[in-house]
């Protein structure tokens, strides 16, 4: 039995590697019902953003470093929005506990983000992460082509170039 | 722990699906089949420490553990299949050892169209806010109450959603036989009328119903349970129902959220075997507009507790989810006393008011100008005894009398707290916090009557600096100061970060004031780590004080350690 278990292991690690070499990018956003800042329900295969890249990024009111990377991103938001047309989805991961906090503070915060609530966490499981803040960035076809976890001041810079590079047609690997 | 044959089977089904395809996928047969996934390590190298009483003896021989799991999840179309692997080698401590094993506690296949949605397998769900039915998993804690069975979601016409959960729950690495624990069953409505009526779906009123059933088997009409040395021969009720409903109106600027439950009488381990009927609500009100968000909340809770096992005391097989209302904080210090709901009955009040100074403003200044101030308390509810021969709360008997939102004169929890943040220039920023907290320790912990009451004042600077576009210095200096418990604190931090990769960070937290001056302890420690993309290697050296870590309303208990920790997160 123990054998068996191992070889599952290995298996699972090597389909991992394999997953990892090929497969790194999602071709299409699952699809999960989750709510959006007004309670209504909120498709997660109806993000979109006219052809233009987009923006996902997996927070909660209670993560720190999230909070740092949005508030960052706020300060220039604008300015991205008006040269690359860029469109950020701020999906809270915030549970029934904090989960009515979200709406007072995205507006008092003055932040401009699209915001989605995902209560259960029904999202990002489908989206795979793990720890937050997660980033993801959706080419104009809505297909994922990058990700980041964790944030550091400066990431923010990274990741409008890569937007930058979208928007002329180059290939981000 | 070993599998049994049938889940051997399953798993081995499943991971066919993982793994064929995959290789398919490079072909370009199966257009439009996806592989991902999700992996976490953490190991630890335990040192003995004799200041902090940890010898070899408390790790129990075993200095080297490691708790780590990897999920994988296959798609193709509307079908999804995946499965997580788990190993606990041994389980860290803090951690249950009845988490310790290696095996594949989570498993599904699902099946979706617009019309319908179907999982066999493990499921996370959440009936409204949770009050009635919630599972979910939270790796920190070591948590995790799925639902092994059946999910089928329907949605017959715009804007309804039906669903159905039947199964039983995870209890560690304990199979499920025999009605060795509670069969849960359950039935969830949600009615968006601005989706079902045409004529609404521009209203600026936005309406959502909902109610839920649910109800819990657990087989044995009588029990026998021993108090004060005698053992008593108690009736069962072999099904537990807990049911209510809610709604969320929503006008512009405006929403309020409201939740009631009624559980039937449910005799349990947590509630001491009374037979009185429980009931909880939950109400947020809130109001924002750009740049000042105000949000109030209130929550009543009396005898909730609800399991599928009525004779566990821990945190396993919750089937509902009784979040606590108080800010959730996240510093070392203003984290040293969190507050954890507690079933039996309590009733609180939350409010928060966050406003936001733009730039160019006579508040705001150049830069802006954020302020976050937040209260919130926490009492126990009024119990008053049946008669003059019964005590309040007596084992076999309806419990206690109490009335709806009856204020108790015991004060669990209080929290004040106002944040504000601010930058300086166009490299420097501020985060300056202050705190007072009183923690009634023995409700909370569940002592009896030991440590009383601590109040404590806490202040906590956060300073940023970045000293060029990707490379960014940050200091925490915090300080705790009290005179019950272990007194005072003091702690600093830190961190230096270079985007996007690397990290180090150096921090201590000191327990200056401790009335005993060989536990005036350095707790340091010092980490490292490299990030790409979504791969995440840390590693750390060094001390991690006792406390307790919450997340959303489940605490975990989390002995004193020192040691070396690797971490590695990564999906794909």
């Amino acid at each position: 039995m123990r054998k068996i278990q191992w070889l599952l292991v290995l298996s699972l690690l090597s389909s991992v590697t394999f997953a990892q070499t090929n497969i790194f990018k999602y071709k299409k956003l699952p699809d999960v019902t989750i709510k959006d800042i007004k309670g209504l329900a909120f498709k997660s295969s109806d993000i979109s953003n006219d052809g233009k890249p987009i923006i996902i990024s997996f927070w909660a009111t209670w993560c720190k470093p999230c909070i740092r990377e949005l508030t960052t991103m706020a300060d220039v938001y604008d300015e991205w929005v008006k040269e690359t047309g860029v469109k950020l989805y701020a999906v809270s991961v915030d549970d029934a506990r904090s989960a009515n906090l979200v709406a007072p503070l995205v507006n008092g915060k003055g932040w401009d983000y699209t915001v989605l609530l995902d209560p259960n966490s029904d999202f990002k499981r489908a989206m795979n992460v793990g720890p937050i803040p997660h980033t993801f960035l959706l080419n104009g076809n809505g297909e994922v082509v990058w990700q980041h976890t964790s944030f550091a001041e400066g990431d923010e810079l990274e990741l409008i170039e890569l937007v930058r590079k979208l928007n002329k047609g180059e290939e981000i690997k | 722990m070993t599998l049994k044959k049938g889940t051997l089977l399953v798993v081995g089904f499943l991971w066919s699906l993982c793994i064929i395809p995959g290789a398919i996928h490079a072909q370009d047969i199966l257009k439009g089949s996806e592989v991902h996934g999700s992996t976490q390590l953490d190991a630890v190298y335990y040192l003995q420490d004799n200041k902090m009483g940890i010898t070899d003896s408390t790790l129990d021989g075993k200095l080297m553990r490691m708790n780590g799991f990897t999920e994988v999840n296959y798609s193709l179309g509307n079908f999804t299949a995946g499965l997580r692997f788990e190993a606990y080698l041994p389980a860290l401590t803090g951690y249950d050892v009845q988490n310790n094993g290696v095996g594949v506690p989570y498993f599904y296949a699902n099946y979706k169209n617009d019309f319908i949605d179907i999982t066999a397998g493990n499921f996370y769900e959440q009936f409204g806010n949770g009050m009635m039915l919630r599972t979910y998993q939270e790796w920190t804690l070591g948590y995790d109450n799925s639902i092994r069975g059946l999910r089928v979601k329907v949605m017959p016409y715009k804007g309804i959603t039906l669903k159905g959960v039947y199964g039983v729950q995870r209890y560690y690495w304990e199979p499920y036989k025999d009605y060795n624990r509670g069969i849960v069953k359950g039935f969830d409505a949600d009615f968006y009328l601005n989706d079902m009526f045409t004529s609404l779906s521009d209203a600026k009123v936005k309406l959502t119903l909902g109610g839920s059933f649910v109800s819990d088997y657990q087989q044995g009409k009588t029990k026998e349970i021993a108090d004060n040395g005698k053992i008593y021969l108690l009736k069962m009720p072999e099904n537990v129902s807990n049911y209510g409903g809610r709604f969320n109106l929503n006008i512009g600027g405006f929403n309020w959220f409201t939740e009631y439950a009624h559980k039937i009488n449910d005799p349990n381990a947590l509630n001491n075997y009374i037979y009185k009927d429980g009931n909880g609500l939950f109400t947020n009100f809130s109001y924002s507009k750009k740049g000042l968000g105000i949000s109030l909340m209130s929550k009543w809770i009396d005898n909730m507790s609800y399991k599928s096992d009525r004779t566990i005391a821990n945190n396993m097989v919750n089937i509902n989810y009784l979040p606590s209302i108080t800010k959730e904080h996240t510093y070392a210090l203003a984290s040293m006393y969190p507050y954890a709901t507690q079933p039996d009955g309590e009733v609180g009040i939350s409010g928060t008011v966050t406003i936001h100074f733009p730039k160019n403003s006579t508040l705001g200044g150049k830069t802006g100008l954020s302020i976050a101030a937040n209260f919130s308390q926490v009492n126990g509810i009024n119990k008053t005894a049946l008669n003059d021969t019964t005590m309040v709360n007596q084992l076999g008997t309806l419990g206690y009398n109490t009335s709806f939102y009856s204020v108790g004169s015991e004060v669990y929890y209080q929290d004040a707290n106002i944040e504000v943040t601010k930058k300086f220039g166009k490299n420097w920023k501020g985060i300056f916090t202050y705190l007072y907290q009183t923690y009634n320790k023995d409700i909370i912990e569940g002592h009896a009557n030991d440590y009383g009451t601590i109040y404590s004042q806490i202040g906590i600077a956060d300073i940023s600096w970045n000293i060029t576009k990707k490379n960014n210095l940050r200091f925490e200096f915090q300080g705790l100061w009290t005179k019950q418990d272990k007194g005072n604190w003091a702690a600093a931090l830190v961190e230096y970060t270079v985007a996007p990769a690397w990290f180090l960070s150096v921090q201590d937290q000191w327990n200056y004031g401790n009335s005993d001056s060989g536990q005036q302890l350095h707790y340091y420690l010092l980490s490292a780590g490299y990030t790409n993309h979504t791969t995440r290697v840390a590693l750390s050296w060094g001390r991690q004080r006792e406390g307790i870590i919450c997340v959303g309303g489940v605490c975990r208990y989390v002995p004193a350690a020192n040691g070396v920790t690797l971490t590695v997160t990564s999906s794909f």
